[in-house]
């Protein structure tokens, strides 16, 4: 059972010419690949490169219109995902579903397919968090956890019911690295003991550290086959987005002038109900710099993006100066129309309206800094122009202007929502998640435009939970964790494990919770 | 077997043609039903949506009934893009009336130009100052507005009762309780000479005009739309979802108002208890049915005048009960909702799958 490479067992799993079409795209297109026992198989493939559709129909959420599905040999058909599970595969999806105020133990029985009685169940959980040495406390409530430990109730579910396959959905995206060690650790057990393992990631360092084999995607095809442990991350990044990866420009040598964005002491109380409470912040963000804010996610960094962009007040005007001027008391329009200009991390129905076309998304935030509608009329020629240029300058692929922000991917609407902010020329760009769901060749673009803007003298904010993307970007970092912000330092003098600690709440004083979620 | 699936975009062509679409459902429908209870249902239906257009003297009747349904349609339709549920428009129409009637009682010897400018100023001011109640619970207090202006419609009907058989009963009128006759400065003008057709119609149209130009042309109706689709999107892009409740209930209250004085100082010269006559509730079709665009509401407040002027119509040829046009009225928002879905989902036909 622990040789994974053992010719005469056929493979766990083995998928023949999968092909599934949607309305307009072929997600899935002949697809193939085998995972033997014991092993770790990743996926590898940009946002919309099939890796959740083929899952999908692996746990029978979908089915395939064409190709076969082997298990242990023998074709099978998956029509449920209670059927994948009596199959003996479990998954851990992206986005957990858990109910917040409910027990960690309650989650766990609600996710079963039978009943099983409380005891029993409550010395099967212990046994497996024992076994696997898995932190995690059965009585605690959901919302005091933090991400690991909710991807750890998941995991507890999976292997209670004894899988054959685990599924592992991009499970580090919100991690930080220790968690991720953490998780990999796990994942290395499960594995010995001859479970196999379906990696998706687009995360390249961890396939590396973590995987044997790597199937990779691209536009719904198998590109590729290798082994992830000889394979450079530049090839395989290569292979993925199918294009030479262009580097990020800059000049070097410190370029940072005058504050632009000055936060002292800025405190707000989190919405009801799991709000995160911002407590006293501080920091600049001065002229010409990327100061980065590196965070779990749910530690304060939506909190912090409304107060800043002014959907939010805060309690005294002196909180936000804006080039000099206290600005915390006005609203979101009149701080727009003296250059700060914000991004925030969901961009349907937050950064943009889903429903109007993009030509009436401009309008949504463009009207402050340009004339786009004197006296409150709105200028129609003068929206399309803007428009157009957004479109021209940043690539975003559309049919029209006219064309609704839904019918574009979620790349694509970032590359237009960031051309919206940066065509304004803002004097403090605050953006969350700037890449996030982006595929690479878009990143790229997207940061390069954010490091051009800061040459011009801008100040560039980037909220990210994409570590790499931080460190890539930034000249000097700060780390929130639980609403209190830790002071920006250049990035140079942190070491990577420093900043997995202080993303984990280690600042030298511990808090509980902290000390909690890594003892 | 049928399937329904979901469109990848709405269609825009159903969006015109589903408000079609449940207009016929209502008439096979309706014709149906008086057949099964024994009517003649053919002509019942013909009485109450082709005759009124097909008879030159019902059209004078046709405008006017279609004239106060449509101005209410406008306010609520502004209010229903921002998800502002105004639903209340009979007691607004109501105290827009009543405080009309009360410049009108109080300029009762005088005369002069101004004093229809006036009541009809306090039409739009007691509108709104019935639809300024909610606005503030919603606001302040998140109270449901559904709730709170649909129930101060009922306190605005006792206010009428109380002021018509009380302190406003014409001393002259052998005890009716009924107001005053208005005085020629008081009533609005006819159109024609000799016809019914009285300024309402040509406001109502220039206000549709309007409302037309504010929602596509200017941030305001931006600001609604806006606040309606995407609240976390208005907040971000800098606009008040207070400020938008406010207006558009002020202004769905104002126009309730304004055409409730209206009818007051045209078809019925005084207030009196049989005054309210639902037209804030029909309007609520109208707006449905014009698909919440004001040009669309033009059209729909001319068909749902059709099932006034035609249902009294029905009732002399093929004496189908007064009742008959509540429940087409009724039929309509039904099919209306129901045709809705094929906005968004389309029929196919599949075999099924093995």
């Amino acid at each position: 059972m622990n040789q994974p490479h053992e010719q005469k067992v056929p493979p766990r799993l083995a998928l023949a010419h999968i092909s599934k079409s949607f309305p307009g795209v072929k997600a899935n297109d002949d697809v193939s690949l085998s995972v033997g026992r014991g092993e770790i198989h990743a996926l590898l493939g940009e946002n919309g490169a099939g890796k959740s559709t083929l899952v999908k129909i692996l746990y029978g959420v979908q089915q395939a219109d064409e190709g076969s599905i082997a298990w242990d040999g023998e074709i099978v058909s998956i029509p449920s995902p209670k059927a994948a599970r009596q199959l003996g595969i479990g998954m851990v999806f992206q986005h957990f579903s858990l109910f917040d105020a409910m027990t960690v133990i309650e989650n766990i029985a609600l996710g079963l397919d039978e009943a099983v009685d409380r005891d029993v169940l409550k010395a099967r959980v212990a046994a497996i968090l024992d076994s696997y040495s898995l932190p995690l406390d059965p009585e605690r409530e959901v919302h005091t956890l933090s991400v690991g430990e909710r991807q750890r109730i998941e995991i507890v579910r999976c292997l209670l019911q004894k899988p054959k396959l685990l599924i592992m959905d991009e499970p580090t995206s919100v991690l930080t690295p220790q968690e991720v060690e953490k998780l990999f650790g796990t994942l290395r057990q499960i594995a010995a003991e001859g479970c196999a393992i379906l990696y998706i990631s687009h995360k390249l360092d961890e396939i590396k550290a973590l995987c044997e084999t790597a199937t990779i995607l691209r536009g719904g095809r198998v590109v590729a086959s290798c082994d992830p442990r000889t394979e450079t991350t530049r090839r395989m990044a290569e292979l993925m987005i199918g294009a030479e990866l262009r580097q990020l420009e800059r000049a070097a040598g410190d370029r940072a002038g005058a504050a632009r964005l000055a936060v002292a002491g800025l405190s707000l109380p989190g919405e009801p109900p799991f709000g995160t409470d911002l407590e006293g912040l501080s920091f600049e963000a001065r002229a010409g710099e990327i100061l980065g804010i590196a965070g779990v996610a749910g530690n304060g960094q939506s909190e912090l993006l409304t107060a800043l962009s002014g959907e939010r007040l805060a309690e005294r005007s002196e909180a936000i100066l804006l080039d000099g001027k206290p600005v915390g008391q006005l609203g979101a329009g009149p701080r727009r129309a003296l250059g700060l200009a914000c991004v925030p991390e969901e961009r349907n129905g937050h950064a943009a309206v889903p429903d109007f076309s993009l030509a009436e998304n401009t309008v949504l935030t463009a009207r402050h800094r340009l004339p786009l509608a004197p006296l409150g009329v709105i200028s129609g020629r003068d929206v399309l122009r803007f428009t157009d240029a957004i479109i021209k300058r940043f690539d975003v692929r559309t049919t029209s202007p006219a064309a609704p922000a839904q019918s574009l991917s979620g790349g694509n609407l970032q590359k237009f929502i960031m051309g919206r902010e940066i065509g304004q020329e803002p004097g403090v760009l605050v953006v969350c998640q700037p890449t996030w769901g982006v595929d690479a060749g878009a990143a790229a673009a997207i940061r390069q435009e954010l490091v051009d803007l800061a040459a011009k003298g801008s100040a560039v904010v980037v909220i990210s939970q994409d570590l790499d993307e931080l460190l890539e970007l930034s000249d000097r970092l700060c780390i929130i964790n639980e609403g209190r912000l830790s002071p920006p330092r250049a990035v140079a003098s942190y070491g990577i494990d420093e900043i997995g600690l202080m993303m984990g709440g280690i600042h030298g004083e511990a808090g509980p919770a902290a000390g909690a979620a890594h003892a | 077997m049928l399937e329904w699936r979901r469109r990848r975009e709405p269609s825009s062509a159903m969006l015109w043609l589903s408000p079609v679409i449940a207009i016929a459902l209502t008439m096979l429908l309706g014709m149906i039903v008086f057949t099964a209870m024994g009517y003649d249902g053919f002509h019942g239906v013909e009485s109450i949506f082709l005759r009124p257009f097909l008879e030159p003297q019902r059209w004078a009747d046709l405008g006017v009934k279609a004239a106060p349904l449509v101005m209410i349609a406008l306010g609520l339709a502004i209010g229903f893009r921002a998800n502002v549920w105004n639903i209340g428009a009979e007691g607004q129409y109501i105290m827009g009336a009543i405080a009309g009637t009360g410049v009108a009682l109080a300029t009762y010897e005088m005369t002069g130009w101004w004093i229809l400018p006036a009541m009809a100023l306090a039409g739009v001011l007691g509108g709104m100052a019935w639809a300024a109640i909610p606005a503030l619970l919603r606001v302040r207090l998140q109270v449901s507005e559904i709730l709170t202006s649909l129930m101060l419609t009922y306190v605005a009907v006792q206010v009428l009762y109380f002021l018509v058989r009380g302190p406003w009963k014409d001393p002259d009128g052998f005890n009716f309780p009924q107001t005053r006759m208005f005085t020629a400065d008081q009533t609005l003008p006819a159109m024609m000479e000799g016809s019914l057709v009285h300024l309402g119609i040509p406001v109502a149209l220039l206000i549709a005009l309007v409302a037309w130009l504010v929602l596509e042309r200017t941030t305001a109706g931006y600001a609604v739309k806006v606040v309606g689709l995407a609240p976390a999107a208005a907040r971000h892009g800098g606009f008040s979802a207070g400020t938008v409740t406010w207006a558009t209930l002020l202004a769905s209250g104002g126009l309730a108002g304004l055409a409730g004085l209206f009818e007051a100082a045209g078809p019925f010269g005084q207030l009196t208890p049989q005054f309210p006559v639902g037209y804030g509730f029909t309007a609520i079709i109208v707006a449905f049915l014009g698909r919440l665009h004001p040009l669309g509401i033009v059209l729909g407040g001319i068909v749902l005048a059709a099932t006034y002027v035609g249902g009294e119509i029905a009732q002399s040829t093929v004496r189908l009960p007064q009742a008959a046009t509540g429940m087409f009225q009724a039929l309509l928002l039904f099919m209306l909702l129901a045709t809705d879905v094929l906005v968004k989902y389309r029929i196919v036909w599949k075999a099924r799958a093995a």
